[in-house]
Protein backbone atom coordinates (compact mmCIF):
# COMPACT_ATOMS: atom_id res chain seq x y z
CA UNK A 1 0.00 0.00 0.00
CA UNK A 2 3.07 2.49 1.16
CA UNK A 3 4.71 1.59 -2.27
CA UNK A 4 0.95 2.00 -4.48
CA UNK A 5 0.46 5.44 -2.11
CA UNK A 6 4.31 6.70 -2.80
CA UNK A 7 3.44 5.91 -6.72
CA UNK A 8 -0.33 7.25 -7.35
CA UNK A 9 1.34 10.79 -5.82
CA UNK A 10 4.38 10.65 -8.17
CA UNK A 11 2.28 10.11 -10.87
CA UNK A 12 -0.67 12.54 -10.50
CA UNK A 13 0.68 15.33 -7.48
CA UNK A 14 3.88 16.16 -9.13
CA UNK A 15 5.19 16.74 -11.96
CA UNK A 16 8.40 14.63 -12.50
CA UNK A 17 9.15 14.66 -16.16
CA UNK A 18 11.62 17.83 -16.27
CA UNK A 19 12.30 18.70 -12.94
CA UNK A 20 15.04 21.14 -14.41
CA UNK A 21 12.58 23.22 -16.67
CA UNK A 22 9.27 23.31 -14.81
CA UNK A 23 7.82 25.78 -12.37
CA UNK A 24 7.53 24.06 -8.87
CA UNK A 25 4.35 23.87 -7.06
CA UNK A 26 3.93 25.63 -3.55
CA UNK A 27 3.94 22.51 -1.65
CA UNK A 28 7.59 21.53 -3.50
CA UNK A 29 8.58 25.33 -2.49
CA UNK A 30 7.98 24.82 1.00
CA UNK A 31 9.84 21.44 0.79
CA UNK A 32 12.88 23.44 -0.83
CA UNK A 33 12.97 25.64 2.48
CA UNK A 34 12.84 22.61 4.63
CA UNK A 35 15.55 20.85 2.75
CA UNK A 36 18.41 20.96 0.46
CA UNK A 37 17.81 20.37 -3.31
CA UNK A 38 20.03 17.06 -3.08
CA UNK A 39 20.43 14.73 -0.22
CA UNK A 40 22.03 11.24 0.29
CA UNK A 41 20.26 8.51 -0.84
CA UNK A 42 20.88 6.67 1.92
CA UNK A 43 18.81 9.14 4.10
CA UNK A 44 15.99 8.95 2.13
CA UNK A 45 15.33 5.36 3.11
CA UNK A 46 12.24 5.08 5.41
CA UNK A 47 14.00 3.09 8.46
CA UNK A 48 17.14 5.43 8.74
CA UNK A 49 14.42 7.95 10.82
CA UNK A 50 11.19 6.33 10.50
CA UNK A 51 9.84 9.55 9.93
CA UNK A 52 9.41 10.39 13.27
CA UNK A 53 10.42 14.20 13.54
CA UNK A 54 8.36 14.55 10.54
CA UNK A 55 5.60 12.77 12.44
CA UNK A 56 5.73 15.44 15.21
CA UNK A 57 5.66 18.45 13.54
CA UNK A 58 2.49 16.93 11.79
CA UNK A 59 0.91 15.98 15.02
CA UNK A 60 1.91 19.67 16.43
CA UNK A 61 0.39 21.48 13.23
CA UNK A 62 -2.95 19.24 13.97
CA UNK A 63 -2.96 20.18 17.44
CA UNK A 64 -2.33 23.93 17.16
CA UNK A 65 -5.32 23.73 14.54
CA UNK A 66 -7.71 21.75 16.36
CA UNK A 67 -6.72 23.73 19.61
CA UNK A 68 -7.46 26.97 18.39
CA UNK A 69 -11.39 25.76 17.11
CA UNK A 70 -11.74 24.22 20.47
CA UNK A 71 -10.75 27.44 22.43
CA UNK A 72 -13.64 29.05 20.97
CA UNK A 73 -15.65 26.77 23.06
CA UNK A 74 -14.08 26.26 26.06
CA UNK A 75 -14.45 28.69 29.29
CA UNK A 76 -11.23 28.32 31.76
CA UNK A 77 -13.61 28.77 35.00
CA UNK A 78 -13.81 25.94 37.45
CA UNK A 79 -17.57 26.63 37.40
CA UNK A 80 -18.35 26.48 33.51
CA UNK A 81 -15.19 24.34 32.04
CA UNK A 82 -17.16 20.79 32.50
CA UNK A 83 -20.38 22.48 31.13
CA UNK A 84 -18.43 24.17 28.58
CA UNK A 85 -17.14 20.48 27.42
CA UNK A 86 -20.12 18.71 27.91
CA UNK A 87 -21.74 21.10 25.49
CA UNK A 88 -19.21 21.11 22.65
CA UNK A 89 -19.76 16.78 23.23
CA UNK A 90 -23.04 17.15 22.78
CA UNK A 91 -24.74 20.47 20.96
CA UNK A 92 -21.77 21.19 18.66
CA UNK A 93 -21.85 19.24 15.58
CA UNK A 94 -18.37 17.53 15.18
CA UNK A 95 -17.24 18.96 18.60
CA UNK A 96 -16.70 16.07 20.29
CA UNK A 97 -14.58 14.75 17.09
CA UNK A 98 -12.75 17.70 17.39
CA UNK A 99 -12.16 17.13 21.05
CA UNK A 100 -10.97 13.21 20.42
CA UNK A 101 -9.01 14.11 17.30
CA UNK A 102 -7.31 17.11 20.07
CA UNK A 103 -6.96 14.36 22.77
CA UNK A 104 -5.94 11.53 20.42
CA UNK A 105 -3.09 13.31 18.80
CA UNK A 106 -1.28 14.67 22.16
CA UNK A 107 -1.38 11.73 23.31
CA UNK A 108 0.49 10.26 20.06
CA UNK A 109 2.52 12.93 20.36
CA UNK A 110 4.23 12.21 23.59
CA UNK A 111 4.53 8.93 22.07
CA UNK A 112 6.54 10.04 18.82
CA UNK A 113 8.20 12.23 20.46
CA UNK A 114 9.92 9.79 22.93
CA UNK A 115 10.28 7.06 19.74
CA UNK A 116 12.45 9.85 17.70
CA UNK A 117 14.69 10.38 20.80
CA UNK A 118 15.16 6.87 20.69
CA UNK A 119 15.74 7.12 16.91
CA UNK A 120 18.28 9.90 17.16
CA UNK A 121 19.63 8.34 20.71
CA UNK A 122 20.31 4.80 19.55
CA UNK A 123 21.36 5.99 15.55
CA UNK A 124 24.60 8.07 17.11
CA UNK A 125 22.97 10.93 16.10
CA UNK A 126 23.77 13.49 18.96
CA UNK A 127 27.50 13.70 18.82
CA UNK A 128 29.75 16.71 18.33
CA UNK A 129 27.80 19.28 15.72
CA UNK A 130 24.26 17.30 16.94
CA UNK A 131 25.32 17.59 20.28
CA UNK A 132 23.14 21.44 21.20
CA UNK A 133 20.31 20.07 18.91
CA UNK A 134 19.77 17.05 21.77
CA UNK A 135 19.36 19.58 24.37
CA UNK A 136 16.89 21.89 22.07
CA UNK A 137 15.18 18.25 21.42
CA UNK A 138 15.40 17.71 25.39
CA UNK A 139 13.94 20.83 25.53
CA UNK A 140 11.00 20.41 23.00
CA UNK A 141 10.80 16.72 24.95
CA UNK A 142 9.93 18.83 27.98
CA UNK A 143 7.39 21.12 26.00
CA UNK A 144 5.70 18.19 25.11
CA UNK A 145 5.27 16.85 28.42
CA UNK A 146 4.29 20.09 29.76
CA UNK A 147 1.64 21.20 27.25
CA UNK A 148 0.60 17.52 28.05
CA UNK A 149 0.02 18.02 31.43
CA UNK A 150 -1.53 21.56 31.46
CA UNK A 151 -4.28 20.38 28.57
CA UNK A 152 -5.04 17.46 30.83
CA UNK A 153 -6.59 19.53 33.82
CA UNK A 154 -8.48 21.23 31.66
CA UNK A 155 -11.76 19.36 31.10
CA UNK A 156 -11.87 19.50 35.33
CA UNK A 157 -13.57 16.47 35.37
CA UNK A 158 -12.11 13.93 38.24
CA UNK A 159 -9.82 12.52 35.97
CA UNK A 160 -8.24 15.63 35.15
CA UNK A 161 -8.44 17.17 38.86
CA UNK A 162 -7.39 13.94 40.90
CA UNK A 163 -4.41 13.38 38.22
CA UNK A 164 -3.05 16.65 38.49
CA UNK A 165 -3.47 16.78 42.24
CA UNK A 166 -1.33 13.60 41.91
CA UNK A 167 1.37 14.90 39.94
CA UNK A 168 2.07 18.34 41.52
CA UNK A 169 2.41 16.64 45.31
CA UNK A 170 5.05 14.56 43.87
CA UNK A 171 7.34 17.71 43.99
CA UNK A 172 6.11 18.48 47.76
CA UNK A 173 8.71 15.66 48.52
CA UNK A 174 11.77 18.19 46.93
CA UNK A 175 13.35 19.21 50.47
CA UNK A 176 13.42 23.15 51.33
CA UNK A 177 11.36 24.32 48.29
CA UNK A 178 9.08 21.50 47.28
CA UNK A 179 6.13 22.79 49.35
CA UNK A 180 6.66 26.13 47.70
CA UNK A 181 7.00 24.81 43.95
CA UNK A 182 4.32 22.44 44.50
CA UNK A 183 1.92 25.57 45.61
CA UNK A 184 3.59 28.09 43.08
CA UNK A 185 2.55 25.44 40.10
CA UNK A 186 -0.98 25.11 41.78
CA UNK A 187 -1.03 28.59 43.09
CA UNK A 188 -2.21 27.35 46.49
CA UNK A 189 -2.53 24.14 48.85
CA UNK A 190 -5.61 22.93 46.46
CA UNK A 191 -6.17 23.10 43.04
CA UNK A 192 -8.45 25.85 42.36
CA UNK A 193 -9.95 28.95 39.79
CA UNK A 194 -6.39 30.45 39.44
CA UNK A 195 -4.34 27.17 38.81
CA UNK A 196 -7.21 26.37 35.91
CA UNK A 197 -6.55 29.82 34.54
CA UNK A 198 -2.49 29.53 34.70
CA UNK A 199 -2.60 25.86 33.17
CA UNK A 200 -4.84 27.71 30.33
CA UNK A 201 -2.80 30.27 29.44
CA UNK A 202 0.27 28.26 29.78
CA UNK A 203 -1.87 25.47 27.36
CA UNK A 204 -3.27 27.95 24.80
CA UNK A 205 -0.21 30.68 24.59
CA UNK A 206 2.74 30.31 26.52
CA UNK A 207 3.98 27.03 25.70
CA UNK A 208 3.14 26.63 22.32
CA UNK A 209 4.53 29.83 21.45
CA UNK A 210 7.61 28.18 22.75
CA UNK A 211 6.76 25.26 20.59
CA UNK A 212 7.55 27.60 17.47
CA UNK A 213 10.99 29.05 18.29
CA UNK A 214 12.36 25.98 19.39
CA UNK A 215 10.79 23.73 16.63
CA UNK A 216 13.11 26.50 14.11
CA UNK A 217 15.72 26.14 16.02
CA UNK A 218 15.58 22.40 16.28
CA UNK A 219 14.80 22.25 11.81
CA UNK A 220 17.55 24.98 11.79
CA UNK A 221 20.34 22.92 13.47
CA UNK A 222 19.62 19.87 11.76
CA UNK A 223 19.86 21.50 8.33
CA UNK A 224 23.39 23.25 9.95
CA UNK A 225 24.73 19.62 10.70
CA UNK A 226 24.29 17.94 7.18
CA UNK A 227 20.89 16.44 7.36
CA UNK A 228 20.26 13.40 8.77
CA UNK A 229 23.65 11.24 10.64
CA UNK A 230 25.15 8.42 8.63
CA UNK A 231 27.48 6.14 8.75
CA UNK A 232 30.65 7.53 6.91
CA UNK A 233 31.26 5.95 3.31
CA UNK A 234 33.78 7.15 0.83
CA UNK A 235 31.62 7.50 -2.05
CA UNK A 236 28.29 8.83 -1.23
CA UNK A 237 25.12 8.85 -3.80
CA UNK A 238 23.22 12.57 -3.80
CA UNK A 239 19.80 12.18 -5.09
CA UNK A 240 16.98 14.96 -5.81
CA UNK A 241 15.13 15.49 -2.93
CA UNK A 242 11.62 16.29 -5.02
CA UNK A 243 10.42 13.48 -5.49
CA UNK A 244 12.55 11.22 -3.64
CA UNK A 245 12.63 12.15 -0.19
CA UNK A 246 9.16 14.67 -0.71
CA UNK A 247 6.98 11.56 -1.85
CA UNK A 248 7.86 9.90 1.24
CA UNK A 249 7.46 12.85 3.32
CA UNK A 250 3.76 13.52 1.79
CA UNK A 251 3.17 9.33 2.02
CA UNK A 252 3.59 9.30 5.73
CA UNK A 253 1.36 12.20 6.62
CA UNK A 254 -1.28 10.85 4.90
CA UNK A 255 -1.33 8.14 6.20
CA UNK A 256 -0.56 9.49 9.93
CA UNK A 257 -4.27 11.83 9.24
CA UNK A 258 -6.26 9.13 7.82
CA UNK A 259 -5.07 6.78 10.72
CA UNK A 260 -6.12 9.52 13.44
CA UNK A 261 -9.38 10.28 11.44
CA UNK A 262 -10.75 6.62 11.08
CA UNK A 263 -9.45 5.84 14.85
CA UNK A 264 -11.22 8.95 16.28
CA UNK A 265 -14.62 7.67 14.54
CA UNK A 266 -14.11 4.48 17.15
CA UNK A 267 -12.83 6.26 20.10
CA UNK A 268 -13.85 9.65 22.28
CA UNK A 269 -11.72 11.42 24.42
CA UNK A 270 -12.36 10.10 28.15
CA UNK A 271 -14.78 12.47 30.21
CA UNK A 272 -15.87 11.27 33.85
CA UNK A 273 -18.14 12.81 36.20
CA UNK A 274 -17.30 16.44 37.26
CA UNK A 275 -14.47 17.23 39.67
CA UNK A 276 -15.09 16.53 43.02
CA UNK A 277 -12.14 17.95 45.52
CA UNK A 278 -13.82 15.95 48.50
CA UNK A 279 -13.75 12.51 46.44
CA UNK A 280 -10.89 11.08 45.40
CA UNK A 281 -11.21 8.16 43.15
CA UNK A 282 -10.16 4.95 43.89
CA UNK A 283 -7.42 4.44 42.45
CA UNK A 284 -6.01 7.89 41.75
CA UNK A 285 -3.04 7.60 38.80
CA UNK A 286 -1.30 10.60 37.69
CA UNK A 287 -1.35 11.43 34.13
CA UNK A 288 -0.61 7.76 32.58
CA UNK A 289 3.62 9.21 31.02
CA UNK A 290 4.26 9.99 34.79
CA UNK A 291 2.59 6.58 36.06
CA UNK A 292 6.26 5.45 36.47
CA UNK A 293 7.52 8.06 38.79
CA UNK A 294 4.66 7.64 40.24
CA UNK A 295 5.17 3.50 40.80
CA UNK A 296 9.13 4.97 41.67
CA UNK A 297 6.98 6.56 44.57
CA UNK A 298 5.52 3.61 46.25
CA UNK A 299 8.56 1.67 46.82
CA UNK A 300 11.01 3.90 47.69
CA UNK A 301 11.85 6.69 50.06
CA UNK A 302 10.81 10.46 48.38
CA UNK A 303 14.58 11.55 49.02
CA UNK A 304 15.54 9.25 46.91
CA UNK A 305 12.25 8.49 44.20
CA UNK A 306 11.68 12.66 43.67
CA UNK A 307 14.84 13.93 44.36
CA UNK A 308 18.06 11.88 43.36
CA UNK A 309 17.19 9.37 41.13
CA UNK A 310 15.21 12.33 38.63
CA UNK A 311 17.63 14.96 39.13
CA UNK A 312 20.59 12.18 38.50
CA UNK A 313 18.69 11.32 35.02
CA UNK A 314 18.47 14.86 33.99
CA UNK A 315 21.99 16.06 34.09
CA UNK A 316 22.70 12.15 32.74
CA UNK A 317 20.28 13.29 29.54
CA UNK A 318 21.89 16.58 29.03
CA UNK A 319 25.62 15.47 29.30
CA UNK A 320 24.96 12.13 27.29
CA UNK A 321 26.66 13.64 23.66
CA UNK A 322 29.37 15.68 25.74
CA UNK A 323 30.77 12.37 27.70
CA UNK A 324 34.15 11.06 26.53
CA UNK A 325 33.38 8.34 24.02
CA UNK A 326 36.40 5.78 22.94
CA UNK A 327 34.66 4.34 19.68
CA UNK A 328 32.38 6.93 18.26
CA UNK A 329 30.70 5.29 14.69
CA UNK A 330 28.07 7.99 14.41
CA UNK A 331 25.19 7.04 11.92
CA UNK A 332 25.78 3.55 13.15
CA UNK A 333 22.43 1.89 14.44
CA UNK A 334 23.75 1.07 18.31
CA UNK A 335 27.32 1.68 17.35
CA UNK A 336 27.74 -1.60 16.28
CA UNK A 337 26.44 -5.31 16.03
CA UNK A 338 28.03 -6.27 19.92
CA UNK A 339 26.28 -2.75 21.09
CA UNK A 340 22.91 -4.03 19.09
CA UNK A 341 23.09 -7.14 21.04
CA UNK A 342 24.26 -5.84 24.52
CA UNK A 343 21.21 -3.19 24.08
CA UNK A 344 18.73 -5.73 23.20
CA UNK A 345 19.59 -8.10 25.83
CA UNK A 346 19.80 -5.50 28.29
CA UNK A 347 16.46 -4.34 27.56
CA UNK A 348 14.81 -7.82 28.01
CA UNK A 349 16.89 -8.09 31.32
CA UNK A 350 15.69 -4.92 32.65
CA UNK A 351 11.72 -5.43 31.91
CA UNK A 352 12.00 -8.94 33.91
CA UNK A 353 14.45 -7.89 36.25
CA UNK A 354 12.26 -4.69 37.16
CA UNK A 355 9.05 -6.65 37.11
CA UNK A 356 10.08 -9.45 39.42
CA UNK A 357 11.78 -6.72 41.92
CA UNK A 358 8.38 -4.79 41.88
CA UNK A 359 6.33 -8.37 42.24
CA UNK A 360 8.43 -9.14 45.10
CA UNK A 361 8.68 -5.66 47.09
CA UNK A 362 4.83 -5.70 46.68
CA UNK A 363 4.26 -9.37 47.98
CA UNK A 364 7.36 -10.77 50.23
CA UNK A 365 10.00 -7.68 50.98
CA UNK A 366 8.91 -5.12 53.70
CA UNK A 367 11.68 -3.51 54.21
CA UNK A 368 9.27 -1.17 56.09
CA UNK A 369 8.63 -3.48 59.09
CA UNK A 370 11.48 -5.56 58.97
CA UNK A 371 13.83 -2.51 59.87
CA UNK A 372 11.35 -0.22 61.52
CA UNK A 373 13.80 0.39 63.94
CA UNK A 374 16.26 2.41 61.76
CA UNK A 375 15.30 5.48 59.80
CA UNK A 376 13.70 5.34 56.91
CA UNK A 377 15.92 6.74 54.66
CA UNK A 378 17.79 3.30 54.95
CA UNK A 379 14.64 0.98 55.12
CA UNK A 380 12.89 2.04 52.29
CA UNK A 381 15.71 3.97 50.49
CA UNK A 382 19.50 2.73 50.13
CA UNK A 383 18.28 -0.88 50.77
CA UNK A 384 15.50 -1.29 48.20
CA UNK A 385 17.83 1.31 46.04
CA UNK A 386 20.73 -1.56 46.72
CA UNK A 387 18.49 -4.58 45.72
CA UNK A 388 17.89 -2.83 42.58
CA UNK A 389 21.76 -1.21 41.48
CA UNK A 390 23.66 -4.25 42.98
CA UNK A 391 22.04 -6.96 40.11
CA UNK A 392 21.92 -4.43 37.50
CA UNK A 393 25.54 -3.36 38.13
CA UNK A 394 26.27 -7.17 38.00
CA UNK A 395 24.41 -7.53 34.50
CA UNK A 396 26.24 -4.69 32.78
CA UNK A 397 29.57 -5.84 33.98
CA UNK A 398 28.82 -9.69 32.78
CA UNK A 399 27.55 -7.64 29.15
CA UNK A 400 31.11 -6.00 29.30
CA UNK A 401 33.28 -9.03 29.98
CA UNK A 402 30.58 -10.67 27.17
CA UNK A 403 30.75 -8.90 24.07
CA UNK A 404 34.40 -6.90 24.83
CA UNK A 405 32.45 -3.51 24.12
CA UNK A 406 33.47 -0.07 24.64
CA UNK A 407 32.69 2.31 26.87
CA UNK A 408 30.10 3.66 23.70
CA UNK A 409 27.87 0.64 23.99
CA UNK A 410 28.39 0.34 27.63
CA UNK A 411 26.53 3.78 28.36
CA UNK A 412 24.28 2.62 25.38
CA UNK A 413 23.32 -0.60 27.52
CA UNK A 414 23.10 2.00 30.94
CA UNK A 415 20.64 4.13 29.61
CA UNK A 416 18.67 1.46 28.29
CA UNK A 417 18.12 -0.43 31.32
CA UNK A 418 17.45 2.74 32.66
CA UNK A 419 14.68 3.59 30.26
CA UNK A 420 13.28 0.01 30.08
CA UNK A 421 12.91 -0.22 33.69
CA UNK A 422 10.69 3.18 33.50
CA UNK A 423 8.03 1.89 31.30
CA UNK A 424 8.08 -1.13 33.09
CA UNK A 425 6.99 0.90 36.14
CA UNK A 426 4.70 2.89 34.16
CA UNK A 427 3.17 -0.20 32.28
CA UNK A 428 2.93 -2.14 35.96
CA UNK A 429 1.32 1.24 37.05
CA UNK A 430 -1.35 1.64 34.30
CA UNK A 431 -1.94 -2.09 33.66
CA UNK A 432 -1.93 -4.00 36.80
CA UNK A 433 -2.68 -1.41 39.46
CA UNK A 434 -6.63 -1.67 40.81
CA UNK A 435 -8.13 -0.31 43.90
CA UNK A 436 -5.75 1.03 46.75
CA UNK A 437 -3.20 0.85 44.05
CA UNK A 438 -2.71 -2.86 44.51
CA UNK A 439 -1.59 -5.36 42.45
CA UNK A 440 -4.16 -7.05 40.37
CA UNK A 441 -2.01 -10.48 40.58
CA UNK B 1 35.36 47.51 30.45
CA UNK B 2 35.37 50.87 29.73
CA UNK B 3 32.44 52.98 31.43
CA UNK B 4 29.99 54.26 29.14
CA UNK B 5 26.89 55.95 29.96
CA UNK B 6 24.27 55.22 27.22
CA UNK B 7 25.20 51.18 27.70
CA UNK B 8 25.22 51.39 31.51
CA UNK B 9 21.88 52.97 31.51
CA UNK B 10 20.18 50.64 28.83
CA UNK B 11 21.35 47.67 30.84
CA UNK B 12 19.51 49.52 33.98
CA UNK B 13 16.46 50.18 32.25
CA UNK B 14 16.13 46.53 31.17
CA UNK B 15 17.13 45.41 34.64
CA UNK B 16 14.02 47.33 36.00
CA UNK B 17 11.71 46.18 33.25
CA UNK B 18 12.45 42.34 34.31
CA UNK B 19 12.18 42.96 37.70
CA UNK B 20 8.79 44.48 37.58
CA UNK B 21 7.88 41.85 34.68
CA UNK B 22 8.92 39.40 37.17
CA UNK B 23 6.91 40.46 39.94
CA UNK B 24 3.61 40.73 37.49
CA UNK B 25 4.00 37.40 36.46
CA UNK B 26 4.38 36.07 39.85
CA UNK B 27 1.07 38.50 41.69
CA UNK B 28 -0.66 37.41 38.23
CA UNK B 29 -0.04 33.78 39.18
CA UNK B 30 -0.48 33.53 42.65
CA UNK B 31 -2.88 36.66 43.67
CA UNK B 32 -5.61 36.98 41.41
CA UNK B 33 -8.42 35.83 43.70
CA UNK B 34 -6.56 35.86 47.17
CA UNK B 35 -9.49 35.50 49.70
CA UNK B 36 -9.92 38.06 52.71
CA UNK B 37 -8.20 36.48 55.78
CA UNK B 38 -11.98 36.76 57.00
CA UNK B 39 -13.50 34.21 54.86
CA UNK B 40 -10.64 31.57 55.63
CA UNK B 41 -11.22 31.45 59.27
CA UNK B 42 -13.96 28.93 59.50
CA UNK B 43 -16.76 29.39 63.04
CA UNK B 44 -17.25 25.93 64.21
CA UNK B 45 -19.17 26.98 66.76
CA UNK B 46 -19.39 26.46 70.86
CA UNK B 47 -17.03 23.56 72.21
CA UNK B 48 -19.95 21.52 74.42
CA UNK B 49 -21.82 20.93 71.13
CA UNK B 50 -18.73 18.44 70.44
CA UNK B 51 -18.45 14.92 72.13
CA UNK B 52 -15.56 13.49 73.35
CA UNK B 53 -13.94 11.35 71.24
CA UNK B 54 -15.73 11.83 67.81
CA UNK B 55 -14.25 13.23 64.53
CA UNK B 56 -17.02 15.70 62.31
CA UNK B 57 -15.94 16.62 58.93
CA UNK B 58 -16.11 19.60 57.33
CA UNK B 59 -15.08 18.56 54.47
CA UNK B 60 -15.68 21.62 51.89
CA UNK B 61 -13.50 23.68 54.87
CA UNK B 62 -10.50 20.57 53.81
CA UNK B 63 -11.03 19.65 57.44
CA UNK B 64 -11.80 16.94 60.00
CA UNK B 65 -12.54 18.64 63.22
CA UNK B 66 -11.36 15.79 66.40
CA UNK B 67 -12.13 15.91 70.26
CA UNK B 68 -9.95 13.80 71.65
CA UNK B 69 -10.46 11.93 75.32
CA UNK B 70 -9.12 14.96 77.37
CA UNK B 71 -11.28 18.04 75.27
CA UNK B 72 -8.61 19.03 73.54
CA UNK B 73 -9.20 20.06 69.46
CA UNK B 74 -7.76 19.23 66.41
CA UNK B 75 -8.27 20.36 63.31
CA UNK B 76 -6.95 17.89 60.83
CA UNK B 77 -6.61 18.13 57.14
CA UNK B 78 -8.12 16.10 54.81
CA UNK B 79 -5.00 16.09 52.74
CA UNK B 80 -3.22 12.42 52.53
CA UNK B 81 0.44 13.30 52.90
CA UNK B 82 1.39 10.74 50.45
CA UNK B 83 -0.03 12.20 47.39
CA UNK B 84 -3.01 14.62 48.21
CA UNK B 85 -6.33 12.37 47.92
CA UNK B 86 -8.87 13.04 50.10
CA UNK B 87 -8.75 10.25 53.68
CA UNK B 88 -11.82 8.80 54.88
CA UNK B 89 -12.63 8.59 58.92
CA UNK B 90 -12.35 4.98 59.73
CA UNK B 91 -14.83 4.46 62.25
CA UNK B 92 -13.31 1.08 63.48
CA UNK B 93 -10.57 2.61 64.18
CA UNK B 94 -11.07 5.91 64.94
CA UNK B 95 -8.19 6.53 62.61
CA UNK B 96 -7.99 7.83 58.88
CA UNK B 97 -7.45 5.69 55.97
CA UNK B 98 -6.23 6.81 51.96
CA UNK B 99 -8.49 5.26 49.26
CA UNK B 100 -5.90 6.20 46.65
CA UNK B 101 -2.86 4.42 47.96
CA UNK B 102 -3.61 2.88 51.31
CA UNK B 103 -1.82 4.69 53.16
CA UNK B 104 -3.11 4.43 56.98
CA UNK B 105 -3.29 7.01 60.09
CA UNK B 106 -3.92 7.07 63.49
CA UNK B 107 -6.44 8.82 65.24
CA UNK B 108 -3.79 11.38 66.04
CA UNK B 109 -2.96 12.06 62.62
CA UNK B 110 0.20 9.52 62.71
CA UNK B 111 1.29 6.96 60.00
CA UNK B 112 0.08 3.59 60.44
CA UNK B 113 0.82 2.12 57.28
CA UNK B 114 3.04 3.37 54.06
CA UNK B 115 3.48 4.81 51.72
CA UNK B 116 2.83 8.01 53.53
CA UNK B 117 6.16 9.43 55.08
CA UNK B 118 4.49 12.07 57.31
CA UNK B 119 1.63 12.57 59.76
CA UNK B 120 -0.90 14.49 58.80
CA UNK B 121 -1.28 18.09 58.69
CA UNK B 122 -3.44 20.35 60.83
CA UNK B 123 -4.66 24.00 60.73
CA UNK B 124 -4.26 26.07 64.26
CA UNK B 125 -7.37 26.88 66.23
CA UNK B 126 -8.53 29.95 68.05
CA UNK B 127 -11.03 30.49 71.00
CA UNK B 128 -13.33 33.91 70.68
CA UNK B 129 -15.80 34.83 72.63
CA UNK B 130 -16.59 30.78 73.63
CA UNK B 131 -16.58 30.23 69.86
CA UNK B 132 -14.31 27.72 68.16
CA UNK B 133 -12.52 28.92 64.55
CA UNK B 134 -9.67 27.35 62.35
CA UNK B 135 -7.41 29.19 60.33
CA UNK B 136 -7.77 27.61 56.79
CA UNK B 137 -5.30 29.98 55.50
CA UNK B 138 -1.98 28.31 57.02
CA UNK B 139 -1.65 24.40 56.91
CA UNK B 140 0.90 23.06 59.74
CA UNK B 141 3.25 20.41 58.79
CA UNK B 142 4.60 17.73 61.92
CA UNK B 143 6.98 15.67 62.34
CA UNK B 144 5.09 13.92 64.84
CA UNK B 145 2.10 14.22 66.89
CA UNK B 146 2.60 16.69 70.20
CA UNK B 147 0.24 17.55 73.01
CA UNK B 148 0.93 21.27 71.81
CA UNK B 149 -0.61 20.81 68.62
CA UNK B 150 -4.33 20.50 70.35
CA UNK B 151 -6.17 23.57 71.19
CA UNK B 152 -8.18 23.42 74.71
CA UNK B 153 -11.04 25.91 76.06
Amino acid sequence: MFWYLSFFLEQFIMNTKHPAKRNYSSLEKFALHLHPKTIDERAVVFNRTFGLGGICALLFIILAITGMILRFSYIPTVEQAYDSIVNLNTHTIFGGFLRSLHHLSANLLVIASFLHLLRVYYSQAIFKKRAENWIYGLVLMFLVLASSFTGYLLPWDQLAYWAITIFTQIFEYIPLFGHSLANFIRSGETLNSNTLLNFYNLHTGVLPLLFVFFVGMHFWLVRKAGGVALPEVEETQKVPVIPNLLVKEVTVALLLLAGLFLAVVFYSAPLLDQANPNLSPNPSKAPWYFLGAQELLLHVHPAFSAVIIPGYLLLFFIAVPYLNYKNLNIGVWFNSPEGKKLVIHSAIFSFFFTFGLIYLLDHFLHFDVWLSSSPSWISIGIVPFLLYAIPVGAFLFYGFKKYKVHNTEMIMASTTVIMVSYLTMLLISLLLRGEGMLLIF
Amino acid sequence: MKFDRRRFIKRLLVAIASVEALFLIKGGITNKARLSEDKKLIRVGKSDSYEKNQVYPFLSHHFYLKRFEDGGFMALSIKCTHLGCVINHNTKTGGFNCPCHASQFSPKGEVISSPATRPLDYYPMTIKNGELYVDTSVVKRRKSFLKSQLTYV
